[in-house]
C-alpha cells in the first residue's frame, strides 16, 4: 500500500535535510508504529507523505498503491485515501466541524465517483461516527479545533478519520494529550475502523498505546532514518533502554554520503 | 505545482466583468465649468431650483481642497479633462424594455442582471444605471401598488420635487467634503426610493451600477426615505470594464429614517481593481450617510468591498432620534495593488442610542487595507453605547492592514467597547484543509468565509450566495 524508497526531504528553499533516506513498506491490513527521539523526523515523514509544501523531496520516491504520488497536491493525496491525524491540529475559526467534514466527505466522494450526501443524510451518517469515539454532538457546530482542549483536538482528528474512511491513516502522536479513559476509547475506535483493506501508521512515544493497538511492526527513527525494525516487543525494549543504544546505528550507516 | 495552478487562475477567472459594451454616446464636452454644470442640468430638463443647487455646489467645490489625509497613494484624477456626463445616444428612458438598446440589455444579461422581469430573481426590483443614466427600473407597478416609489433620481426630480427638495443635501450637505461637493454639482443619475408610513416594502430594491465609457466619471446620487414605521432593504452592485486608465466614481448616498423606520442598505462592490502592477481600476470615493431622524429608527450598512483600485468610503449614521440604532457590517478585501481606506462614523446625539461596528479586513498580494472608525458621543446623548470589533486577516507576506479607531465622548454615561485582532492565513491552515481533501482555493475560500461569517449573514439572502462566490474568485490564487 505504502512504499517509501530512500526518501530524502529538506525544508523547501533552506537546504536543511530532515529525512535522510527512509525506507518503509506498509502492506494492506497492517499496523505499523514509528517511535524515536524528539526531532528525529517522524512528523516530517508524515507530512511529506501527505504532501506538505514546506518540504521538498530531493531524492527517492513515495509509492501509494504502486504509484508515485510525489506530483500530487495534498488534496489529491487525500482523495487517493491518505489521511493524516496531526500532532498539532490546526484551528480554523468560523468554519464548523460539520461544514468542514461535509465539504471534505463530498469532495472525496466525488473524486472517487461515489454519491455525495445531502445535509440530512450526512447528519445521520456523522452521528454514527460521533458515537464511535464517544464525542459530544456539540462539537459539530463548533469551529474546527478553535478553543478545543489538547485532548479534544486529538479525539476530533480520529473522529474525522472515522468520517472520511481513508485507506492509509498516519496518526501522529494521537495518544499524547489524551487522558486514560479517552486513550482507551480512541484506541478502540481506531481498532474498529481498521480492517483488511486499510493500513495504519502510528507515531508514538509511548509503549502504552501499543497495548491497545497492537502493531505488526515497530520502527525506530533516528536522525531522519529508520534505524531498526522489529515486532511489538521492540517497543518494550525501547521503554526500558531508551534510544542511546541505537544512536550508533544512526551514525554508522549515516554520514557516509 | 500549486504555483502554476495559482497562476492559471489568476490569468483565467480573474475579473469576469471586465468587458466593455459598444454603444454610441451623446456628445458632451470634457472638463468642468459653470457652463458644463448648467448643460448637465439642461440635458436633464431640470427645474430651476435643481440647477441652482448644482451651481451652489460647484462654486463651493472650486474653493475646496482635494483631501489627502487617508492611507493611500494614487495619481490624482484630472478634473479638467474628465467627462462629467455620459449618456448612450439611444434613449430617452423608456417604459418598455423593448426600447432599451439591445447592446445595453445584453450587457446586463452578461452581468447576470437580466432586466426582463420574468427572468429576474423574484422578490428583487432593479434600477439599472449605465454610465450616467438610469436605463430601466423593474417591478415599478408592483411597488406602486404598495405605495413605494422606486425610480431614477432624475424622474424623482421631475415627479416628486417636494420630496427631493426637502431631503436632498439634508444628510450630506453640499459642502460636506470635496467629492460630495463635486457630486452635488454634476451628479447624473442614481436611484430614488420613498417608502410611505406604515409600509413594509414588498421586495428587495436594488441598483446595479455599470461604468462603461472609458473617459467618463460616474457620479450617482441615491436618496432613500423611510417614513414613520416603514421598512426597506436596498442593495447596490457595481462593476466596470477593465481599462488602463483610472476612472473616478464619486457617489453620494443619503438615507433618512423617521420614527420607528428601518433602512437596511447593502453593497456588493466589485469595480475593476486594476492589474497586477496597479495599472487602471476605479477610484471609489463615495460619501454614504444615513440619518436616524426619528425615535427608535434604525439604519444598517452592510458592505462587501472587493473591487476598485482605491477605495475611500465611510458609510456613517447620525443617531439623532432617541433609542435609534446604527449598524455597520463590513468586509473589505484587497489584493494585488489595491488600496482601501474604509470604515464608518457613528455620531450619537439622541438618548439611549446604540451602534455596532463589525469590520473584517482581508489583505492579500501587495495590497493595503485600512479601517478607520469614528465613534462620537455628544453631550446630550445619555446612555449611548457602541460596540466595535475590527478584525484583520493577512494572506501572504507583502500586504498591509491597519486600524485607526477614533473615540470621542462628551457624555460620561456613554459606553464604548473596542476590540481588534489581526491574524494570518497560514500555510498550515491551508495544508490542514487540503489534507482533508479540499482544494487550495476552496480552502482559502472556507477560511475567509469563516472569518467574515458575522458580516456575510447580514446580507439579504438572495445575494449571500453571490457574495460567497465573489470572495472565492477574488482570492483565488492569492497564496502560491
Ligand atoms: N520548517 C522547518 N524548518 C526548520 N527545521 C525544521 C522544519 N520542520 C522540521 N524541522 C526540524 O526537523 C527535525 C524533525 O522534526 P519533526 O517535527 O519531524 O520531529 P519529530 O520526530 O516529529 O519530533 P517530536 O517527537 O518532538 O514530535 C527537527 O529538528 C525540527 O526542528
Ligand atoms: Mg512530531
Amino acid at each position: 500500500m505504502l512504499e517509501l524508497k530512500d526518501l530524502h526531504a529538506e525544508v523547501e528553499g533552506e537546504g536543511i535535510e530532515i529525512l535522510k533516506g527512509v525506507n518503509l513498506t506498509v502492506t494492506k491490513g497492517e499496523i505499523h508504529a514509528i517511535m524515536g527521539p524528539n526531532g528525529s523526523g517522524k512528523s516530517t515523514l508524515a507530512k511529506v507523505v501527505a504532501g506538505h509544501p514546506e518540504y521538498e523531496v530531493t531524492k527517492g520516491d513515495i509509492l501509494f498503491n504502486g504509484e508515485s504520488i510525489l506530483e500530487l497536491d495534498p488534496d489529491e493525496r487525500a482523495h487517493a485515501g491518505v489521511f493524516l491525524a496531526f500532532q498539532y491540529p490546526v484551528e480554523v475559526p468560523g468554519v464548523t466541524n460539520n461544514t468542514l467534514l461535509r465539504e471534505s466527505y463530498n469532495t472525496i466522494a466525488a473524486s472517487r465517483g461515489r454519491e455525495e450526501m445531502d445535509p440530512l443524510e450526512f447528519d445521520d451518517y456523522i452521528r454514527e461516527k460521533l458515537d464511535l469515539v464517544e464525542m459530544n454532538p456539540d462539537f459539530l457546530e463548533r469551529s474546527v479545533n478553535a478553543g478545543f482542549s489538547g485532548g479534544e483536538k486529538k479525539r476530533n482528528e480520529i473522529f474525522q478519520m472515522a468520517v472520511l474512511q481513508p485507506t492509509l491513516s498516519l496518526l501522529d502522536e494521537t495518544d499524547s494529550g489524551l487522558d486514560i479513559d479517552a486513550l482507551k476509547i480512541v484506541s478502540q475506535g481506531i481498532n474498529k475502523l481498521h480492517g483488511d483493506d486499510d493500513a495504519v501508521v502510528l507515531i508514538t512515544h509511548y509503549q502504552r498505546l501499543l497495548n491497545y493497538i497492537v502493531p505488526d511492526q515497530v520502527h525506530v527513527m533516528i536522525g531522519g532514518r529508520i534505524v531498526k525494525t522489529g515486532g511489538k516487543e521492540l517497543a518494550l525494549e525501547l521503554e526500558e533502554r531508551g534510544y542511546d543504544w541505537l544512536e550508533s546505528l544512526a551514525t554508522v550507516n549515516g554520514e557516509a554520503k | 505545482m500549486s504555483e502554476t495552478k495559482a497562476l492559471e487562475s489568476m490569468i483565467g477567472e480573474d475579473y469576469k466583468y471586465g468587458f466593455s459594451t459598444d454603444v454610441e454616446y451623446e456628445d458632451f464636452p470634457k472638463g468642468i465649468s459653470e457652463d458644463v454644470v448648467r448643460l448637465i442640468s439642461a440635458k436633464k430638463n431640470e427645474p430651476e431650483w435643481m440647477t441652482e443647487f448644482r451651481l451652489k455646489a460647484y462654486r463651493a467645490w472650486t474653493e475646496m481642497e482635494e483631501p489627502s489625509w487617508f492611507n493611500a497613494t494614487y495619481k490624482k484624477p484630472k478634473f479638467d479633462t474628465l467627462q462629467y456626463y455620459s449618456a448612450p445616444k439611444n434613449k430617452p428612458k423608456l417604459d418598455s424594455l423593448d426600447d432599451v438598446d439591445p447592446n445595453i440589455r445584453e450587457t446586463y444579461e452578461k452581468l447576470g442582471i437580466p432586466l426582463d422581469e420574468q427572468k429576474m430573481l423574484s422578490g428583487v426590483a432593479v434600477d439599472a444605471v449605465f454610465d450616467s443614466v438610469s436605463i430601466f427600473t423593474t417591478f415599478k407597478e408592483k411597488l406602486a401598488e404598495a405605495g413605494v416609489i422606486f425610480c431614477s433620481i432624475s424622474e424623482a426630480i421631475k415627479n416628486h420635487p417636494e420630496l427631493v427638495k426637502k431631503y436632498m443635501g439634508s444628510v450630506v450637505p453640499i459642502r460636506d467634503n470635496f467629492y460630495a461637493a463635486l457630486n452635488s454639482a454634476v451628479f447624473s443619475d442614481g436611484s430614488f426610493c420613498y417608502v410611505p408610513k406604515d409600509t413594509i416594502c414588498p421586495m428587495e430594491l436594488s441598483t446595479y451600477f455599470r461604468i462603461n465609457n472609458m473617459n467618463s466619471g460616474q457620479f450617482e446620487r441615491t436618496l432613500i426615505i423611510a417614513e414613520e414605521n416603514s421598512h426597506v432593504s436596498y442593495l447596490e452592485g457595481c462593476t466596470a470594464p477593465m481599462y488602463d486608465e483610472n476612472q473616478l466614481h464619486a457617489a453620494v448616498v443619503e438615507l433618512i429614517a423617521l420614527d420607528d423606520a428601518e433602512i437596511k442598505y447593502s453593497t456588493i462592490q466589485n469595480w475593476y481593481a486594476g492589474d497586477e502592477d496597479g495599472k487602471g481600476g476605479i477610484y471609489n470615493f463615495v460619501t454614504k450617510r444615513g440619518a436616524c431622524r426619528g425615535k427608535n429608527s434604525k439604519i444598517s450598512w452592510t458592505q462587501l468591498e472587493t473591487g476598485s483600485a482605491v477605495t475611500l468610503k465611510y458609510p456613517s449614521v447620525i443617531l439623532q432620534g432617541d433609542n435609534s440604532v446604527g449598524e455597520f457590517f463590513s468586509v473589505a478585501v484587497t489584493s494585488k495593488r489595491q488600496q482601501a481606506d474604509t470604515g464608518t462614523k457613528m455620531i450619537h446625539i439622541g438618548k439611549n442610542t446604540k451602534s455596532t461596528i463589525i469590520s473584517k479586513g482581508i489583505s492579500a498580494g501587495n495590497s493595503n487595507n485600512s479601517y478607520r472608525g469614528e465613534v462620537k458621543i455628544s453631550k446630550k446623548a445619555e446612555n449611548a453605547r457602541n460596540y466595535s470589533q475590527c478584525d484583520s486577516m493577512l494572506i501572504g507576506q507583502t500586504c498591509g492592514a491597519h486600524t485607526f479607531p477614533y473615540i470621542e465622548s462628551a457624555n460620561p454615561t456613554g459606553k464604548v467597547e473596542h476590540e481588534a485582532t489581526t491574524s494570518r492565513v497560514g500555510e498550515d491552515q491551508i495544508f490542514y484543509l487540503q489534507q482533508r481533501g479540499i482544494s487550495e482555493d476552496d480552502a482559502i475560500s472556507l477560511i475567509v468565509n469563516g472569518f467574515c461569517k458575522e458580516v456575510l449573514k447580514e446580507l439579504p439572502m438572495e445575494f449571500a450566495v453571490e457574495a460567497n462566490k465573489l470572495l472565492g474568485i477574488k482570492l483565488e490564487g492569492s497564496v502560491g
